[in-house]
């Protein structure tokens, strides 16, 4: 190839390309002419008055003003401001929902009755913290500030029946109890379901079906198998069913999704019997275990807390339902509150164990 | 097609693996099919033993009857033990890596030995050795999604080494490897097998790589895989990547490929 005969086909510029700056402008005139439509949205709602009668849409129109500008600013963060900027969506979405809902309820759009404002609620939830609940004998968290002058007076029951005395400690109790209970056999048995094709077309059918079946209908027969039919028995073995199955079914696909490849090589490398289950099939099938249990801690949860609704002297549920039945609806919206707020601790814990059972599993 | 099953008198002597009339017939619903008809293959002591042939040829399938991973039909394997009874017989390297993702690099490395009893001390150390030797020393501790492919496959080559087989069984090693890394790789097996010389079966669907690493080159024909023709390469060792470009090298690709080519064409038409 002799380049001097042909002319290039291509003009190089001489001078380096020039690196496109980040350029801030076109960004803020459109964050401006956000603001315009949102003085205009806001302005034309107030004067009408209509943002009583069509306060949804009024407040769907901000939230789409928002979601635009939002946009537009996320397309020129830098990397380093990333972070601060998912966060604040993440977090700064939430706490404007909140203020809506205070205000709408303050200016007298929605009833306070049915819904209490937030700040309302957060009362009632201080007031359920510190609170003593002489006609049933409990408290929201077992009043822990008691629990040095307790020792000192009982020693450890002291300590110990104020523990108990608390709803949260009720309900985290039996949701834990029932996990165990119902997780341990039902990842067991999965696995034993994912390998064994006799034992899985045995009990595949029978299991979907019984999967299904919403287990606070069996709950008063579970009721009936034990001697005390309201003591913890039956409510603890309705949590540990629900996640039982579950298990066993989430247990049993990661199993079978095990690709052959590492069987084989586990094989080959002279692993046998248990020495195979412990290196490779359950190591691999850990993802699925854990995508299992996560959902099975969210069916323990709503399980637990409709048996106490349902049948219970204490707890969250009971809690919550009672407030409920004597009209106090900032005290069940702060029962309602503490529900979620378990459903965040339990999900965070479980996500720390699967850090430290599967190190291998991050991003 | 005259293929001679037969190897040569010399090779007869004390074959590290035999393998006679071996058949493989799967049962499925639409009635049997014969993956692997007849195959006949001896590898002596030291060997490195390259199987080509058209997808579907049973090669593969060969390949994980020799390591125990599959049942034959009918016929012979056997694969001669050495002097030290503790061997294992045979270490397979995946085409899919099958590097363990929850143990570390070096924990995959000293698996074998793990599974065989070793103390922890002595394989992590043969682990860490051998590492050293594939320059991976310093990703001891690195779980394989943290490591490329071609770092995985390596990985998955001394795991299979550190174990210390009597043969070592190679389904395809670099197939899913792009073309530099692949080339990369090849030069390693060369300079790896130069210092330790095992007795290898090596299957590629890559005539060059059969042609560059093997002493023998078997091709087979799919549908059902029988042994078509035994090649010997005769190019000296010590080779590296440089011996593709030698006129001998493409010489026995000529002559390989005219075979090989016809019975690739023939498969593909077949499964058309």
């Amino acid at each position: 190839m002799s380049a001097g005969a042909v002319p290039p086909r291509f003009v190089v510029p001489d001078e380096p390309l020039e690196r496109p700056a980040r350029r801030v402008g076109p960004a803020l005139r459109y964050l401006l002419a956000v603001l315009a439509l949102a003085v205009v949205w806001n302005a034309v709602f107030y004067a009408t008055g209509l943002w009583r009668t069509l306060w949804w849409l009024w407040l769907f129109g901000n939230f789409v003003l928002i979601v635009l500008s939002a946009e537009r600013v996320g397309r020129v963060v830098p990397p380093r401001g990333r972070k601060l900027y998912e966060r604040s969506l993440a977090f700064g979405f939430p706490v404007l929902a909140i203020l809506a809902w205070q205000f709408i309820v303050d200016v007298g759009i929605l009833s306070p009755l049915w819904f209490p404002q937030p700040i309302r609620i957060a009362q009632a939830l201080w007031e359920l913290i510190v609170s003593y609940d002489r006609f049933s004998g409990t408290s929201l968290i077992g009043r822990p500030w008691l629990i040095p002058q307790a020792i000192g007076e009982n020693g450890w029951t002291g300590a110990w029946a104020l523990i108990a005395e608390g709803h949260v400690w009720a309900t985290l109790g039996r949701v834990f109890a029932g996990f165990v209970l119902g997780a341990i056999p039902g990842i067991l048995l999965g696995i034993v379901m994912g390998i064994n094709q006799t034992v899985r077309l045995m009990l595949d059918t029978t299991l979907s079906a019984i999967y299904v079946l919403p287990k606070i209908a069996i709950f008063p027969i579970v009721m009936l198998m034990f001697a005390d039919p309201f003591g913890e028995g039956p409510k603890i073995t309705v949590v540990a069913l629900s996640v039982f199955f579950l298990m066993t079914i989430n247990t049993m696909a990661g199993v079978r999704d095990i690709d052959p490849v590492f069987i084989m090589a586990g094989r080959n490398y002279g692993a046998r019997g248990l020495q195979l289950f412990r290196h490779v099939i359950i190591p691999a099938a850990m993802p699925v275990i854990f995508a299992g249990l996560r959902l099975a801690l969210g069916t323990a949860l709503i399980v637990i807390i409709s048996v106490e609704f349902l049948r219970a002297k204490q707890g969250v549920g009971f809690m919550t339902f009672y407030y409920w039945e004597v009209l106090n609806p900032e005290k069940m919206y702060a029962g309602l509150f503490v529900v979620m707020a378990l459903g965040v601790v339990l999900t965070l814990a479980l996500q720390w164990l699967q850090r430290r059972v599967m190190p291998w599993d991050r991003g | 097609m005259n293929a001679s099953p037969t190897p040569p008198p010399a090779r007869a002597a004390q074959p590290k693996i035999v393998s006679r009339n071996v058949t493989k017939i799967y049962s499925t619903v639409r009635g049997p099919v014969i993956a692997i008809d007849d195959f006949s293959l001896d590898v002596a002591e030291r060997e490195f033993v390259c199987i080509v042939g058209p997808s579907g040829c049973g090669k593969s399938t060969y390949l994980r009857i020799l390591a125990g991973l599959d049942s034959l039909t009918s016929g012979q394997i056997r694969i001669r033990p050495g002097a030290d009874p503790g061997k294992p017989l045979n270490s397979v390297v995946f085409q899919e890596y099958a590097v363990f993702p929850w143990k570390t690099v070096i924990e995959n490395v000293a698996f074998g030995l793990q599974m065989r009893g070793v103390a922890e001390r002595e394989r992590l150390e043969i682990a860490q050795r051998w590492l050293e030797r594939v320059g991976l020393a310093k990703f001891a501790g690195y779980y394989p999604s943290q490591i490329s492919g071609g770092m995985k496959q390596r990985v998955s080559i001394v795991r299979a080494l550190a174990n210390d087989p009597e043969v070592l069984l190679m389904d395809e090693p670099l197939g899913a490897l792009d073309a530099q890394t692949r080339i990369v790789l090849q030069d390693e097996l060369l300079r790896i097998w130069e210092e330790t010389h095992k007795t290898v079966v090596y299957i590629t669907h890559s005539l060059d790589e059969a042609i560059l690493l093997g002493d023998r080159v078997i091709v087979m024909s799919a549908h059902p895989g029988r042994l078509l023709e035994t090649f010997e390469v005769d190019i000296p060792r010590p080779r590296n990547v440089d011996t593709m470009n030698t006129p001998r090298f493409a010489e026995l690709r000529g002559e390989i490929w005219s075979l090989l080519g016809r019975e690739v064409t023939r498969a593909m038409e077949m499964q058309g």
